[in-house]
């Protein structure tokens, strides 16, 4: 019997080493190269952190995609320039990039909830509906019911108030993304008030 | 050897010969520049001076550049165009369709009797997508809007959307020219025409995006099929005797249809 017992207890040890020398063998490159390349400026676990913008969980494309256009410096918001058009992320193949941003989109958010609460019935109006009468666009017609973007097009759920003010003021003042990017032009309608609203409105979607 | 202004290259040490022709260039530069200034100069005279108003009362950006003639335009014309402006910010630039979260139509060739029954159909709710966009509100246009949009719309013709699996265009085509006769499926050709371009109240089909088409036809009955003034009533039979994969085929062959 103590010998069976022994061995049980001998074979449970082993087998939760194994699963645990497991565990640490796969941890992926994505992981590591966030870990050690992205998450000093963007948060650990990427969640963003001051005026870096939450990555976790943003759509793997977008994120590919954001990657050139600081590459080829199209992308040319002034932090962008600052911060991001020298970042080592910039020239990783695409099968490494891939990977890094498969597993950016995989990380768990948390809504930033920090935009004005009094603006988020009007936010999510203009979300819905756009504003006909100025020829602003419904949002949700690309960004979706619940801002969660498609394909290239980002997920605005959950952002930071401050980065989404910042984005959509930019865009009014000039500033780029790709060459064949919407937003450039439908966000240079917005009024100071209406960008207000949906920066409010959109970091407390879920 | 050049005479009158010479200009240098701070830190440079240039050679003469070299520097011959750059510094000529350099020499009519400046006074186009002048000439360029002063002329923008006067072309912005009458530009309000905020840089985020409305198209509606006024001020025009393409990519945050102001464009200063603009302000010169009939109030008929500048509206007409900041609202085709809007219909492309959905719809694709020329009105090409658009993959968002929504795949938004093709709605460049299209018949102007066909837009302008889908646009009235919006406004008054007869036609009601299952989508979260508020789509009775966003094509909420005056009569005489809705005609200019149709006859702006009807003469573009960008490229197809494509973008659809290859491999299923050649059993779309079938389909499409010839139906499924052992389901009664009668040819889409004989309607929509051998090219998909549609007539009168008919629409085109022509480089219509491949999931708006698929899901249009799968959807028929919960969706177009309840608008009992719809004269796309004779779609419905048709929806419903395809089956999936013959209807992904169709939409699929008409994504690449110039």
């Amino acid at each position: 019997m103590r010998l069976i017992r022994s061995t049980i207890a001998i074979l449970a040890i082993v087998s939760a080493s194994a699963s645990l020398a497991g565990e640490v063998g796969t941890v992926s490159y994505g992981a590591i190269f966030a870990n050690k390349n992205c998450a000093w400026c963007h948060g650990p676990s990427l969640q963003g952190f001051a005026t870096a913008p939450r990555l976790a969980g943003q759509k793997p494309q977008y994120l590919m995609i954001q990657l050139h256009s600081f590459r080829d410096h199209t992308r040319d918001n002034p932090l962008s320039q600052d911060y991001m058009w020298g970042a080592a992320a910039n020239h990783l193949s695409y099968e490494t990039a891939r990977e890094l941003a498969a597993y950016v989109a995989s990380l768990d958010t948390k809504a930033a909830n920090n935009g004005h609460r009094v603006l988020i019935a009007v936010g999510h109006t203009l979300y819905r509906e756009g504003s006909p009468a100025t020829n602003i666009p419904a949002c949700v017609a690309c960004h979706g019911p619940n801002a969660e973007g498609f394909g290239e097009i980002p997920r605005l759920g959950g952002l930071s108030y401050h980065y989404l003010k910042r984005r959509l003021g930019e865009w009014g003042e000039g500033y780029h993304l790709t060459a064949a990017a919407p937003m450039p032009e439908v966000a240079s309608k917005l009024s100071p008030d209406e960008i207000d609203a949906l920066a409010s409105y959109l970091s407390f979607v879920n | 050897m050049t005479t009158g202004l010479r200009l240098r290259c701070s830190g440079h040490n240039a050679k003469r010969e070299g520097q011959d022709v750059k510094f000529a260039s350099l020499y009519l530069a400046l006074p186009a520049a002048i000439l360029v200034i002063v002329a923008s100069a006067i072309g912005s005279a009458h530009e309000p001076g905020l840089s985020r108003q409305s198209t509606a009362s006024g001020v025009r950006h393409h990519h945050g550049h102001r464009i200063s003639r603009w302000h010169e335009a009939p109030a008929g014309v500048r509206t007409l165009q900041a609202k085709i402006q809007y219909c492309y910010d959905c719809h694709g630039s020329s009105g090409r369709g658009y993959r968002g979260y929504y795949p938004m139509p093709r709605l460049a060739g299209q018949t102007t009797e066909y837009l302008e029954n889908q646009l009235k159909a919006f406004v008054s709710h007869a036609r009601e997508p299952h989508i979260a966009v508020a789509v009775s509100k966003v094509h909420g246009l005056s009569p005489e809007m809705q005609a200019a949009l149709a006859a702006h719309f009807q003469d573009l013709n960008p490229q197809p959307y494509g973008n659809a699996p290859r491999n299923l265009v050649d059993a779309g085509k079938k389909i499409y020219e010839e139906g499924v006769p052992e389901d009664n499926v009668p040819a889409c050709s004989a309607c929509h025409g051998p090219d998909a371009k549609g007539h009168g109240p008919i629409p085109r089909l022509a480089g219509q995006l491949y999931p708006y088409t698929a899901k249009a036809l799968v959807n028929w009955s919960a969706e177009r099929g309840r608008n009992p003034s719809d004269t796309a009533a004779v779609m419905q039979r048709v929806a419903q005797s395809l089956n999936r994969s013959q209807t992904e085929a169709v939409a699929a062959y008409l994504s690449y249809l110039d």
